[in-house]
């Protein structure tokens, strides 16, 4: 039974106005409570008071704090997320640029640890109480538990310093400069450049997927409907596919987008491991540096993509699994 | 609930990962027998600075490229990342169960509330976050620590819920409060014995997930400067070109330390979550 669907939709969305409200407010705080002189990137010293003030004033740093507050929400609405101070530009601009590169890493990486977890996993169940699952889940929990900028670190240094077969940094070679966004996906050195961040974060974000859906395929084999199939003398493996898989699949569908939020995480890391232009490193970079405008910006984005990557699981699962009802929620 | 010490003993893995926590306390502790350096210290032999030492010797590890023993650093390193796993993770436990707890007891508008409150962090990416708010508060062991308990408490607070809201209906709770119990007596000791396997499941994993962060946020070169973790001494070696260099003695045993000390405590988590879910889905 459904319920009206069209509201609980628009619930959903005011939801994560509520949540990207809340965050930019808390950026705001903090970034304009922090201890230090935010204008001391990129002032020179030998500036004259004259100058300082006027800079000031440009940033509007010298209204009160709740003025700035308003001005700073009517502009984020807006779109307009100020300037950098380091770049000098707009920080839409800037973190409009790198999202492409982010999205590409991270979603790509999900969808194929996704794949290659769900495979493993249903295979490890299937494997019960043999070697290969005592081997298998404790690789799989090492590699749930070796730091991501680790492994990239170490793929780093095999695959492109020691034997040279990838490179080292960025989404080009170097002086290289791509024309549109589909030259850049379909073009090899792009890809030659995609693959060792890619692996990177698809043997971290495995682990989840893959005992997960272990997890789920035991119970579901213990199932009454599989002991029926069994005794019916189908044969194991369509037992396997057809009957198990099925089910223990839907609960691995909902994390996908789950685990979509926080692999940013991991994608900021891997990021930064491999000079990969994209939100995580400018994050980093603009905390670094105390760009308060472009950090709060790129911090947004990913915590929008987040957002919205939780509202896509949602709906996704409702409209997989008809029985949910709203009501528990 | 008096299984907590039966679990160690029928779980090999749960036993594997108390072993490798025992391994890495005793480390931790021994640092200054284990190995004759300080870890800041750049060590001179005679006129010439021993930088970019192999391993072998007197460094077992080799040296960094300014003369710092691996080794040493190695050894001295497992300190502060015991010593924020193991506070961060006693902090996540006991703020969650704590809310978990009112949240279960009282219901009606506290648990609303607190409930809203962990829905509005979900969603939001966690080490992006932690990176603004440690920048914010300054790079210190502790800011970590205190960020890490702000945030990752809801998991165990949800978990801890839903535990109390079947356990009030139960007998033995309800003939207390028949007897007259006070609401914070039910609390403390009817209902926060029986969360406990609860809070250690969540405790343990907090251990390694406090451990990645750090390290983490210490390789972005956000961390603790005063102190040698092994985060730091992944970015330092990171920063000093050893990947190109190939110095593997320097930036893989940090890493491998930090993986063992996170799978100890999934292991042992995995130990309490078969005697509480024993045939329950993870989410």
């Amino acid at each position: 039974m459904k319920r009206s669907s069209t509201r609980w939709i628009a619930q959903r969305l005011a939801q994560m106005l509520l949540v990207l409200w809340v965050i930019a407010t808390i950026l705001f705080l903090i970034f304009r409570l922090m201890p230090g002189n935010p204008l001391v990137a990129y002032i020179d010293p030998t500036f004259t008071m004259e100058q300082q003030r006027a800079l000031i004033h440009e940033f509007g740093l010298d209204l009160p704090l709740w003025q700035q507050y308003l001005i700073f929400l009517k502009a984020s609405a807006t779109g307009d997320l100020g300037v950098s101070f380091f770049y000098r530009t707009s920080v839409s601009q800037l973190v409009w640029q790198m999202l492409p590169n982010t999205l590409i890493l991270t979603l790509g990486a999900v969808i194929i640890a996704f794949v290659l977890g769900t495979i493993s996993g249903a295979f490890l169940a299937w494997k019960r109480a043999t070697a290969v699952e005592s081997v298998g889940i404790p690789v799989a929990l090492a590699l749930r538990a070796a730091p991501e900028f680790w492994v990239g670190m170490i793929l780093l240094a095999v695959f492109s310093f020691t034997f040279s077969w990838f490179p080292s940094s960025g989404t080009a070679d170097a002086g290289a400069a791509y024309t549109s966004l589909w030259q850049q996906l379909t073009s090899p050195a792009f890809l030659r450049h995609l693959t060792l961040p890619l692996v990177t974060l698809v043997v971290y974000l495995q682990g989840l997927p893959l005992l997960l859906m272990r997890s789920n395929m035991l119970d579901v084999m213990e199932e009454e409907f599989v002991v029926m199939a069994r005794m019916k003398g189908l044969p194991e493996r369509r037992i396997l596919l057809r009957h198990a898989a099925r089910n223990a699949l839907l609960p691995v569908v909902t994390a996908f987008a789950l685990v979509v939020g926080y692999s940013l995480g991991g994608d900021v890391v891997v990021e930064n491991v491999f000079s990969w232009p994209g939100l995580g490193r400018l994050l980093v970079k603009a905390v670094a540096a105390k760009d308060y405008p472009l950090a709060q910006g790129a911090f947004l984005l990913i915590a929008a993509v987040a957002i919205l990557m939780n509202l896509a699981a949602d709906l996704v699962y409702t409209w997989l699994d008809p029985r949910v009802s709203y009501a528990k929620r | 609930m008096g299984n907590t010490w039966g679990v160690l003993q029928h779980d090999r893995f749960a036993l594997a990962g108390v072993c490798l926590y025992a391994l890495f306390i005793a480390v931790a502790m021994a640092a200054p027998l284990l190995s004759s350096f300080d870890p800041q210290q750049t060590i001179m032999q005679g006129d010439q600075l021993m930088s970019n030492q192999p391993p072998g010797g007197t460094f077992l590890l080799g040296t960094t490229n300014v003369g710092r023993d691996i080794f040493t650093q190695l050894v001295y390193g497992a300190r502060p990342a015991l010593t924020v796993g193991f506070v961060a993770a006693f902090f996540v436990a006991l703020i969650g169960t704590v809310v978990g707890i009112v949240a279960g007891f009282y219901g009606g508008w506290v648990d609303a509330v607190l409930m809203r409150l962990a829905d509005v962090a979900f969603g939001i990416p966690f080490l992006p976050l932690v990176i603004v708010l440690v920048a914010f508060l300054g790079p210190s062991l502790w800011n970590i620590v205190l960020t890490m308990a702000l945030l990752l408490w809801k998991d165990t607070a949800r978990v801890v819920r839903a535990q109390v809201l079947t356990l009030r209906e139960r007998g033995f709770v309800e003939a207390a409060r028949v007897l007259g119990s006070s609401p914070r007596r039910l609390m403390l000791v009817h209902i926060a014995p029986n969360v406990l396997p609860i809070a250690l499941l969540y405790g343990s994993l907090a251990v390694g997930w406090a451990i990645l962060t750090e390290a983490a946020v210490s390789f972005l070169g956000f961390g603790d400067p005063m102190r040698i973790s092994w985060g730091y001494m992944l970015q330092d070696a990171y920063i000093s070109q050893a990947l190109s260099s190939g110095q593997y003695n320097w930036f893989v045993p940090p890493g491998i330390c930090i993986m063992l000390v996170v799978m100890a405590g999934y292991f042992i988590s995995r130990g309490y979550e078969e005697l509480l879910f024993p045939r329950l889905r993870r989410q």
